[in-house]
């Protein structure tokens, strides 16, 4: 993945290799999946990205990743109840599917162990790129998760929740989801973990989503890590003609987070929507870095970021759009917003716009300020303390960008998540 | 219940000074108003009432109910029932009008050591206060002020004046911006809160408003200080003769 060979591993690349050597007779998979790792390992082998690889300029991993836990935990991490009431819920627990899987009509559900023990899943492992340090550190690893296939015409009545939660120790998930034509459906992927004393945890998740012709997805994605995690994820999907797909990202936690969002627009019609919220706090990191593909002609996308940095926070938002050269009539939008409320944070944004037709509208935006004193003064001529008013505005800033869900169960739940981020953080 | 001493006060930011050695008492009960010509610091003394930090009070003195309120913060002001009515309210995304109203309204009572109001009874006032000022329930359901006309905002400054039942309400402009039925109904609202136990301080620049909201007192602002005062007549006759002869007179 880099160019150069490192000159000396990191204690965390040593870790990574040697328990790669001690993991290997427990990893589940057949010929082709086996293939697959050897690969991802020799990437790896090749030294973590640092800040002189493009992608990873303002996250370097080799540098900031500074230890790798061993993999046990000593408890398990127990379920949760889902975010949106009534949901299904699938957990991985310490990185093994644990759930008896749910009977829901029009859906099927399997164990990604049983899917990489027959190899079926093996075309999927591969990197989407030689930077793709994520990819090849997951399917190095990868031992469990869910396929979740949503046939054809499914409406569902109830959301899906994937959960991925840990106690510490390393775990390393898959979650695909292919949502068959026509159909719907809600899905939350939960991203969570307790801490203990000396429960350092190394979490890496690659959600993979295909969304066949003319399929809905709503898919929101919440992650509340401790802040002994270091959480690095991957979302990737293809969104099919006239399909359409809204993904919401909130990170409220990790102490060393990557959110890579990759997706592709591949048929006509096809509408992404991705609407994100960084709450960070204390001594973090945490990135945010998109790559969309318009592929095709007369796609659409908009992108809205809204990030609040308090303490000693860092935070990073990279958004590339590629518009390829046979996508006319492309309508992309994207706006990345930082309140900076502490003078020892910092937030690095990064817009770019590839484009190859000649017939699209794009722009995006990208703004840092700080609490409108017009507004606070407003609040406080009515009697609202400073800390109460304050507290309103950095909520109502975030907040705006949950509304746009458009749907009252979501923006109920999500803004509960909210208002408990503040209490704790606020 | 609002004393003003020789007020001195000036931008903070660039230190200019708009009020200069200004004298004005309201008593209790008492509806006064303050017309003057533009840039004579109307707005600016109503924000410094407010206690807006853009602006420092150099000397002199400003006494709520004999109490200093030079060093209290702007929700500690209202809170002791202070309220200004903004010219230009803000308009606010993301804080939900109702949310907004709420917060605003338990925050004075927990700080007057009262009960919050229950949700029943929270809704109750709201839609009683609303039906009076002939707005939709509707619209208190959007973020703050935001997507509103000029008239909604005026009546929404009153509905939030109404709820929170200040001792002393400052009117800022309250007229520009509304056709003369919504004017109507600001006045009738306004004036539906004019008792005894309340001071009304109306800042105008035209004497229109004043037809529908009768005032007891009239004071010229000019240049930072008041320069006249007198009763309802004056302002007809500022109407008639414009600001040229009293400021003539002052000179």
């Amino acid at each position: 993945m880099n160019m150069h060979a490192q000159p000396q591993r990191t204690l965390a690349e040593t870790a990574l290799i040697d328990a790669f050597g001690e993991r290997l007779s427990l990893l589940p998979g057949d010929g082709a999946v086996m293939v697959k790792r050897d690969d991802a390992i020799e990437a790896i082998k090749h030294g973590l990205p640092t800040r002189r690889v493009e992608s990873w300029h303002y996250t370097d991993l080799r540098r900031l990743l500074t230890s790798v836990p061993a993999f046990e935990a000593e408890v398990v991490a127990k379920a949760l109840d889902p975010v949106l009431d009534g949901s299904a819920v699938l957990p991985v627990l310490n990185g093994v599917s644990n759930a008896k899987l749910p009977e829901i009509e029009g859906v099927t559900v399997q164990r990604l162990s049983e899917k990489l023990t027959d190899g079926s899943v093996a075309p999927g492992l591969d990197p989407y790129g030689a930077d793709d340090a994520i990819g090849a550190l997951n399917t190095a690893f990868v031992a469990d998760g869910y396929f979740v296939d949503i046939a054809d015409g499914t409406e569902l009545e109830k959301p899906i929740e994937l959960q991925n939660l840990q106690s510490g120790g390393q775990a390393h998930v898959r979650l695909l989801t292919r949502v068959g034509a026509g159909a719907k459906a809600i899905i939350v992927e939960r991203q969570a973990g307790e801490a203990s004393e000396g429960s350092d945890a190394l979490i890496s998740s690659v959600s993979q989503l295909v969304l066949d012709e003319g399929a809905e997805v709503t898919w929101l994605i919440v992650q509340e890590q401790p802040d002994t995690a270091t959480h690095l994820a991957q979302f990737k999907a293809q969104v099919g003609k006239d399909a359409k797909l809204t993904l919401f990202v909130m990170n409220a936690g990790g102490k060393l987070v990557r959110q890579e969002v990759v997706v592709r627009t591949t048929g006509e019609g096809a509408d992404f929507k991705l609407r994100g919220i960084n709450l960070l706090a204390g001594d973090t990191h945490t990135d945010t870095t998109m790559v969309l593909d318009h592929t095709v002609p007369h796609t659409t996308s908009t992108e809205v970021m809204r990030n609040v940095v308090t303490g000693k926070a860092r935070g990073v938002f990279q958004g590339r759009i590629n518009v390829h050269q046979y996508a006319q009539k492309t309508n992309a939008k994207m706006a990345c917003n930082t309140l900076l409320l502490s003078d020892d944070g910092e937030f690095s944004t990064k817009p770019e716009l590839e484009i190859f037709a000649d017939d699209v509208v794009c722009g995006h935006g990208a703004t840092v300020t700080e609490i409108d004193h017009d507004h606070l003064f407003y609040l406080m001529a009515r009697g609202i303390d400073e800390k109460t008013a304050r507290g309103l505005l950095v909520k109502a800033f975030v907040a705006e960008v949950i509304e746009e869900l458009d749907d009252e169960g979501i923006v109920e739940a999500l803004e509960a998540r909210l208002d408990g981020w503040f209490l704790t953080h606020g | 219940m609002l004393e003003i001493k020789n007020l001195h006060a000036r931008i903070v930011d660039d230190g200019t000074e708009i009020i200069r050695g200004l004298n004005l008492t309201v008593k209790a009960g008492e509806v006064a108003a303050i017309m003057g010509p533009n840039g004579s610091g109307k707005s600016t003394l109503s924000y410094i009432l407010a206690g807006r930090e853009d602006y420092e009070v150099t000397e002199g003195d400003i006494l709520y109910n004999d109490q200093s309120i030079l060093e209290m913060d702007p929700a500690e002001r209202a809170t002791a029932g202070i309220f200004l009515a903004f010219q230009y309210p803000m308009e606010i995304p993301g804080v939900a009008t109702m949310e907004f109203l709420k917060v605003a309204m338990n925050e004075q009572r927990k700080a007057r050591g009262e009960e919050p109001l229950k949700v029943p009874e929270f809704l109750k006032r709201v839609k009683e206060a609303a039906a009076l000022l002939n707005m939709d329930m509707n619209m208190l359901k959007r973020p703050l002020n935001v997507g509103f006309s000029g008239g909604e905002k005026k009546r929404a400054e009153i509905l939030q004046m109404k709820l929170l039942e200040p001792k002393l309400c400052v009117l800022d402009e309250t007229d520009s911006g509304l056709d003369i039925d919504a004017l109507k109904i600001v006045a009738d609202g306004v004036n539906a809160l004019r008792s005894p136990e309340r001071a009304i301080v109306v800042i105008t620049h035209y004497q229109r408003l004043l037809e529908h909201i009768v005032p007891d007192s009239v004071h010229v602002l000019y240049k930072g200080q008041v320069i006249k005062s007198g009763d309802k007549s004056l302002a007809l006759d500022l109407e008639t003769n414009g600001y040229a002869g009293v400021i003539g007179e002052a000179a």
